[in-house]
């Protein structure tokens, strides 16, 4: 996984709460074996009209915001479903930091599996950026080890992660190889939770 | 030292390491798989070379893009050709893995959250996973169930374990007796109403309460299903003597001396008396009025017999933007009735309540009775197992006689990933479980509601009070 560190990069506002799932990718760019490819259907309803035509009143359709890598957006980002084609969408659409008053559960873990930082920060916080994104100038720096986002106005906030998911995004870790380290612990656990318990498998 | 909850107490048994950083290592005992969240993650053990850990442990059906039409004429006769080779390659992944798989057409396949219980797979005690937000349905059984992401997946597969960060405690206790009319569904969705579909965001939720423990197995389904929707990462319940009598003698059930085994065990099962509630909401269900939601989530909710509030009401300036945007989404306005609102469509379906229960409840409502005229009504059954059993108490017939399309199984409208959609403006009564804008079709308009109001709507054409039709 590509590690982040720090980013440099404009940001596009999404002065929406409950962005679900649903809305980021719809249903029918689910049916697929890939995980890229899927940046044409990130919210696609929103970027779209029916007859697939750019709606020009969405950010992501404005050429200011053409190469935004960070959105913000309001609170309950990500929920509803666990589909993880949501991260792989934003991804591939090249986005790399989302900065939101909170996140849903399971869409926020995806998140990490895919070099993707979500930020939280208070609802105060998150109106003074979405206000900045808005200005002509929306260039924002994210620092993920000083764990610090700079506005365009040179103002900063400091923002809260879990110290192992912090590790993961900076170092690119695989969980899978570092899970396959700790096999003995696995197999020794399997080995005694089956004693006086038939009916496990 | 305070007693555990049962959340505590299934995490804790089930913690294989903790690394230094505070991630835990957690055990899986069951990993449900379907084909579409499941196809990258066997793609990424492929190219690393990894192999599946315990496909014993793992269950695979297909449910998410499967017709409800011809199931028997196969894979190769579906007619989409992205969701055909979703289907082919779960066909291929767990064959070469080892995987027990119900196909399309199987009598035992159907929505992977019907099967699994249906199937005793889900037991009390257990760590249940699936690619699928809904997982939280098996937490009626008093096992921890949540939905994963598809990197999580391809980890459970490779590793058994998966790593994760403990949730919060929160106890929502349901008070007193419903009166007729008012069923689990209408529970569940007063529930998010009153805590909103944020409200258990970083928590798992135990249900309890007189109310609860009346429920059927099938209704504590329904209740624990729902608890994604406001947020929460699972939901449970802890199991009694509904939960072991439900069990007994299924196919994946403990049998002769494990049960005797297993039983000892899952009677310990239950929050400890002085256990410590990060969060605690109680709701009486005596003065609920069946509930339908207004807006484009599921905590946008009143009672049929209410008016759909004003966006003003709200205190929070996005709680009340959402509000107004769910509105004009849903082509209503505040202060309007919900009783006597036109539907074009009707879904007796999903993960929620399409299980023989709830079959029998719309049917006894429908039975004699004529949809009204320019409705579409469908009945999909949540396995074909379920379906098996209408069919033999014949409430197919009586489906069919009052103008419901009787289909085979799937998730089918729930999510549109086949091709049962709404058109768009079309508005639809249905007992899924998630009203989001574009969910059931671009532009579909989705109230969700328990089957017996869906089936009060179906006869009425509109949204109506089912206490005075039963």
């Amino acid at each position: 996984m590509k590690p982040f560190t720090t980013l440099t990069a404009p940001a596009a506002p999404l002065p929406i709460a409950n962005l679900d799932t649903d809305q980021i990718i719809p249903k029918q760019f689910l049916a697929t074996v890939e995980r890229t490819g899927l940046a044409k259907g990130l919210f696609y309803d929103l970027r779209f009209d029916e007859e697939g035509r750019e709606k020009p009143d969405c950010p992501l359709n404005q050429s200011a915001f053409a190469d935004a890598q960070i959105l913000i957006a309001g609170a309950n980002f990500g929920c509803g479903s666990s589909r993880e084609h949501a991260p792989w969408a934003l991804a591939d659409f090249g986005i790399r930091a989302l900065i939101a008053p909170s996140f849903a559960d399971i869409f926020y873990n995806n998140c990490f599996n895919n070099g993707l930082l979500p930020i939280v920060l208070p609802q105060g916080a998150v109106d003074e950026l979405m206000a900045e994104a808005k200005g002509a100038n929306h260039v924002f720096v994210v620092d993920l080890a000083k764990q610090i986002v700079s506005a365009p106005s040179g103002k900063t906030f400091n923002f809260d992660i879990d110290p192992g998911r912090k590790r993961k995004l900076l170092e690119g870790l695989d969980d899978i190889g570092l899970s396959l380290k700790r096999e003995e612990d696995i197999a020794r656990f399997e080995d005694l939770r089956r004693i006086g318990a038939a009916w496990r498998r | 030292m305070p007693g555990k909850t049962l959340y505590d107490k299934i995490w804790d048994s089930h913690l294989v390491a903790t690394e230094s950083d505070g991630t835990s290592l957690l055990y899986i005992d069951l990993h449900l798989i379907h084909e579409v969240t499941s196809p990258q993650a066997f793609a990424g053990l492929r190219a690393a070379g990894r192999a599946v850990r315990r496909p014993d442990l793992m269950l695979a059906v297909a449910d998410h893009n499967t017709p409800t039409l011809k199931q028997d004429a196969g894979i190769a006769a579906v007619a989409d050709g992205e969701a055909r080779l979703q289907l082919e390659t779960l066909d291929r992944n767990v064959a070469e893995a080892g995987v027990e798989y119900f196909p399309m057409g199987d009598v035992r396949n159907g929505i992977v959250h019907v099967v699994g219980p249906e199937q005793g797979r889900t037991q009390p005690g257990m760590t249940i996973v699936c690619g699928d937000s809904h997982t939280s349905t098996h937490g009626a059984f008093g096992a921890l169930a949540f939905g994963i992401g598809t990197s999580e997946v391809e980890h459970v597969m490779a590793t058994q374990t998966l790593r994760a960060r403990k949730a919060k405690n929160m106890r929502v206790r349901f008070e007193g007796a419903p009166a007729r009319g008012v069923y689990a569904k209408d529970y569940v969705l007063a529930m998010i109403g009153a805590i909103g579909m944020g409200g258990g965001t970083g928590h798992v939720i135990e249900y309890d309460g007189p109310a609860i423990r009346a429920l059927s197995m099938e209704a504590r389904m329904t209740v624990c299903n729902m608890s994604i929707e406001a947020g929460a990462r699972a939901g449970l319940i802890a199991p009694d003597e509904n939960t072991f009598r439900y069990l007994m003698g299924r196919a994946g059930a403990p049998k002769g001396g494990a049960w005797q085994e297993a039983l000892l065990y899952w009677k310990t099962l239950h929050a400890d008396p002085d256990c410590v509630w990060d969060a605690e909401h109680t709701i009486d269900v005596s003065s609920l009025a069946p509930q339908v939601t207004w807006g484009t989530n599921p905590g946008q909710v009143c009672g049929v017999d209410e008016t759909i509030p004003s966006p003003d009401e709200y205190e929070e300036a996005i709680q009340r933007d959402t509000a107004r945007r769910a509105l004009a989404y849903m082509g209503l306005e505040s202060g309007q009735k919900l009783e006597g609102l036109k539907i074009d469509r009707v879904f007796i379906g999903s993960c929620t309540n399409a299980r023989i229960e709830d079959l029998r409840v719309v049917a006894e409502i429908v039975k004699g009775a004529r949809v009204a005229a320019g409705v579409r009504a469908l009945v999909v059954p949540g396995s074909g197992l379920v379906r098996a059993q209408a069919e033999e108490e014949e409430l197919d017939r009586i489906f069919i006689d009052a103008g419901f399309e009787w289909r085979e199984p799937g998730c089918s409208m729930c999510l549109g990933m086949n091709p049962d959609i709404a058109a768009p403006g079309e508005r639809v009564a249905s007992t899924s479980n998630r009203n989001f804008e574009g969910r059931q079709g671009r532009g579909a308009r989705t109230h969700l509601m328990s089957p017996a109001s869906a089936a009060a709507a179906a006869l009425a054409g509109a949204i109506t009070d089912v206490r005075g039709m039963q």
